[in-house]
């Protein structure tokens, strides 16, 4: 498989700040990649890079073969771009922006407009000022998704999106892929990028951190889970795939890999379970367990 | 005064619940704070503006005119043109220095003063509520009522304000105190009236942008009754009753100190203060009065210059219709211009200087060259559209698509550009109609349309200006607006202030033709123009190679 993105040592810098430090990364034609950081981790930096709107000060860049900076307009025909930030003219109808950013982007199909709005059940006829902050993402989506585009380039699509079209949203992807399509999505949040990507990278202060298929990342999904027994057993340190794990009176908190969670359930179970709370680790859990102490953000930042 | 108490002394307050801590109006004193110390620019320079002209005014009017006779032959000249009076208003003492010094202040100052009264309110009432920032503050301890009797409080005390320091500069100016403080109040009230007429039409829309539309309506009617009460014989008719701004001539500062008058902006105030809480109480935060109008399901606009277009032309139709009617008032003053000077002194000077057609000439210049520079002010704001598109997000959404840079700023700069074309073809047939109407000359259509279009290259070269600065400083959009400041001022007082050639050079007002154009302005307007397109490559060239900033 050929990269549709390739990105080689970029460094991008604000005035004193360096949003990119040396960014190393790559999508490969077909997949769906999930571009995840924190705040703030340049993200949607290195996204506005890939279409030309910033200028990278140094490292190299092509998207679809092409330099974003100079061959913009023919680039832009073969991707679709969604902002992370959705602003639209609060006097246009919903309908009118999606139709000028198709007609824009060199053409959308009409049908597949109209099928868009039906899925994420949007007013097209509603003035963009009294859009909600979903509705206004839908409005983004919308357009880039009834394009023809080889890439689309997704921030944080999802945000502000209820559970619902959040589905909505995943179909669509899942859809994009099928037809061979490329699509980077930027996420905040690790178990969206799980549900849909093929592989993953994770940005962290300016660097891509973590890269690959999500199965050998695995070690990164770890879940956190917290119970309460009658009385805490023994031993519980020692089964396998069972991490930090932190006992204060009846109440046991650990870090379970997939692969150690029914065993460890056992255990909890035979010692007597009254309470069971379990959620996925939060990236900036994760972050701080294999990048080091929080102090290492602001430091690896500056 | 609600800022940080310390828990102690709030829980006492929840005992005794005073109406300032949890009532409707919790939170008034920190809105009123936040909104001076954004405006904490804005609102001393405009009162010391206001204050400067009045004092600048009032020596000026004592230099003009040293003795009565020579008051009363201007106020009697004055009163006797309709044009004039339609325009500003008639003098109802002719031998006050005071009212005849003041004659364009009382009417015409008075709408200017309205128009920012209505943008400071509506910029604390509906524009927070539009972008969001109320919705942020409601979420604290704020009562419902507390943004409007803010936002209210901080007009009032700016028309209060402007009208004391007027009126004290006005006395400090060497005229009678009574009529100076007469003159103030008027100011005062009738800013504190067109405020609450803002507050109410805040209510009424559900975007800054029409609420500002509505208000500034209001204000040009009212302006028009007046003028037509002024007009009527003798003295105001019905209709100057019918308008705050007919009041304010009605108080007649210096002719008579009509104080009583000063009770009817107050009464509207009065009037209309109470409609508008019983409005906003009645209303959801966000929205107007009446329910937004679902638009089409289906966009046409074409590409970025249709939105350009689509986001522009209101403005500038609003524009070109001040620019007609203007046209038409300043055209048919050139009738007044060759009888004011009917003495025989008077005729032997303008024989010398060429006759009547030299005198014709040199008033439609000097009001042609002015219309250029306010359409000059047209073009910079209307090519600030680039960087107010950029700063809102915008322009990011439209360069994700295949639109370039070069294209999409091509688009807002065309409109500016033909904008500026177009309201100087107006001004010059407009003015070129009420003249030739006036004086019974149709050559003087063609003549004063010759001359207005010979003004667009320099006010090209400023709006190319505003999209030098657009390409390489984005942030500094406003210094186009210092820059047109600049050469005004040194148009008006180069010679005075002994400013170097060079510098009175760089003003392109300075190299503009004046009537009448022939052959020889030629070579000044290609040279204007191609310094316009060396301002606009040179800001593409920056826009090209610059990041795009939020």
């Amino acid at each position: 498989m050929s990269s549709v993105v390739e990105m080689t040592g970029v460094v991008k810098r604000f005035g004193s700040v360096t949003a990119l430090d040396g960014l190393d990364f790559s999508v490969a034609e077909g997949e769906v990649h999930g571009f995840l950081g924190p705040n703030g981790s340049g993200k949607s930096t290195t996204l506005r890079l890939l279409l030309g709107m910033l200028r990278a000060n140094s490292g190299s860049i092509r998207v679809l073969g092409l330099d974003p900076w100079h061959d913009v307009a023919t680039l832009h025909r073969r991707l679709a771009y969604v902002p992370g930030d959705v602003a639209l003219w609060p006097n246009l109808t919903g309908g009118e922006v999606i139709d000028l950013l198709g007609r824009l982007q060199g053409g959308q199909d009409r049908a597949r407009r109209d099928s868009l709005l039906q899925t994420f059940d949007l007013d097209p006829t509603k003035k963009s000022r009294t859009y909600s902050k979903g509705n206004r993402q839908k409005v983004a989506l919308v357009a880039a998704l009834a394009t023809d585009a080889e890439l689309f380039l997704l921030d944080e699509p999802t945000s502000g999106l209820d559970p619902l079209m959040e589905d909505a949203f995943r179909g669509c992807v899942r859809e994009l892929r099928g037809q061979g399509r490329t699509v980077l999505l930027s996420s905040h949040i690790l178990s969206e990028a799980e549900a849909l990507s093929d592989r993953v990278s994770i940005i962290r202060a300016g660097r891509v951190v973590e890269s690959g298929p999500l199965e050998q990342l695995r070690h990164l999904t770890r879940t956190s889970v917290t119970a309460d027994v009658a009385r805490v057993p023994p031993g519980l340190d020692l089964l396998p795939g069972v991490h930090d794990i932190v006992v204060t009176d009846h109440r046991v908190t650990a870090q379970v890999d997939p692969a150690g969670l029914g065993p460890f359930l056992q255990a909890l179970t035979a010692a007597g379970l009254q309470a069971l709370t379990s959620q996925p680790p939060t990236l900036e859990d994760l972050f701080l367990r294999h990048y080091g102490p929080a102090g290492s953000f602001e430091a690896a930042r500056r | 005064m609600t800022g940080s108490t310390p828990r102690t002394a709030a829980r006492t307050q929840a005992r005794t619940p005073s109406r300032a801590m949890t009532g409707t109006l919790a939170g008034t004193g920190v809105l009123v704070r936040l909104g001076l110390r954004r405006d904490r620019w804005l609102l001393p320079l405009w009162i010391a503006g206001f204050a400067l002209i009045a004092y600048s005014t009032a020596v000026a009017g004592a230099e003009l005119y040293p003795d009565a006779a020579s008051r009363v032959e201007a106020s009697t000249a004055l009163n006797a043109t309709a044009s004039m009076v339609a325009l500003f208003g008639r003098i109802y003492d002719p031998a006050s220095l005071g009212a005849l010094s003041l004659i364009k202040y009382t009417a015409f100052m008075t709408a200017i003063l309205a128009v920012l009264m209505v943008i400071l309110t509506i910029r604390h009432t509906r524009g927070d509520e539009e972008s969001g920032r109320l919705e942020l503050l409601g979420g604290g301890r704020l009562g419902r009522d507390a943004p409007l009797v803010s936002a209210l409080a901080i007009s009032f005390a700016t028309s209060i304000l402007t009208g004391l320091f007027s009126a004290a500069a006005l006395a400090v100016g060497g005229l009678p105190g009574n009529g100076s403080l007469a003159f103030g109040l008027g100011w005062a009230a009738t800013g504190m009236a067109y405020s609450a007429v803002a507050a109410l039409a805040a209510q009424l829309t559900a975007s800054a942008r029409a609420a500002t539309g509505f208000s500034i309506g209001v204000i040009a009617v009212t302006y028009g009754l007046r003028a037509v009460g002024d007009l009527a014989e003798p003295g105001p008719s019905v209709w100057s009753w019918l308008s705050p701004i007919g009041w304010n001539q009605q108080i007649r500062a210096y002719a008579g100190d009509h104080w009583w008058v000063l009770s009817l902006p107050l009464a509207l105030c009065a009037a209309l203060v109470p409609v508008v809480f019983l409005l906003r109480s009645r209303r959801d935060l966000g929205a107007g009065l009446r329910d937004e109008r679902p638009g089409p399901a289906r966009g046409h606009l074409s590409g970025v210059l249709g939105l350009a277009v689509r986001l522009q032309y209101r403005v500038l139709v609003a524009w070109c219709v001040a620019f007609v009617l203007f046209g038409v008032v300043i055209g048919s003053l050139v009738g007044n211009v060759a009888d004011f000077l009917s003495s025989p002194g008077a005729q032997d000077l303008m024989r010398a200087l060429g006759g009547r057609q030299a005198l014709t000439d040199a008033f439609l210049a000097a009001e042609i060259s002015i219309m250029g520079v306010i359409a000059a002010a047209y073009g910079i704001s209307a090519a600030n559209h680039l960087r107010s598109e950029e700063a809102a997000g915008h322009t990011e959404a439209l360069l994700g698509t295949a639109t370039t840079r070069i294209r999409w700023a091509s688009s807002h700069y065309a409109v500016a550009l033909a904008g500026v074309a177009l309201l100087q073809l107006l001004t010059g047939v407009s003015i070129g109609i009420g003249a030739a109407s006036a004086v019974n000359d149709a050559e003087l259509v063609a003549r004063s349309t010759v001359a207005a279009l010979a003004q667009i290259p320099a006010a090209w070269v400023l709006t190319s200006a505003a999209l030098a600065v657009f390409g390489w400083v984005p942030r500094m959009a406003g210094a186009v607006w210092v820059l047109l400041l600049g050469f005004i001022a040194l148009g008006e007082f180069g010679v005075l202030w002994n400013a170097p050639e060079w510098l009175m050079d760089l003003s392109p007002f300075r190299h503009t033709p004046l009537l009448p154009v022939d052959a020889e302005a030629v070579p000044a307007l290609v040279a204007l123009t191609a310094a316009a397109a060396l301002l606009g490559a040179l800001g593409y060239a920056g826009w090209r190679r610059r990041d795009l900033a939020a």
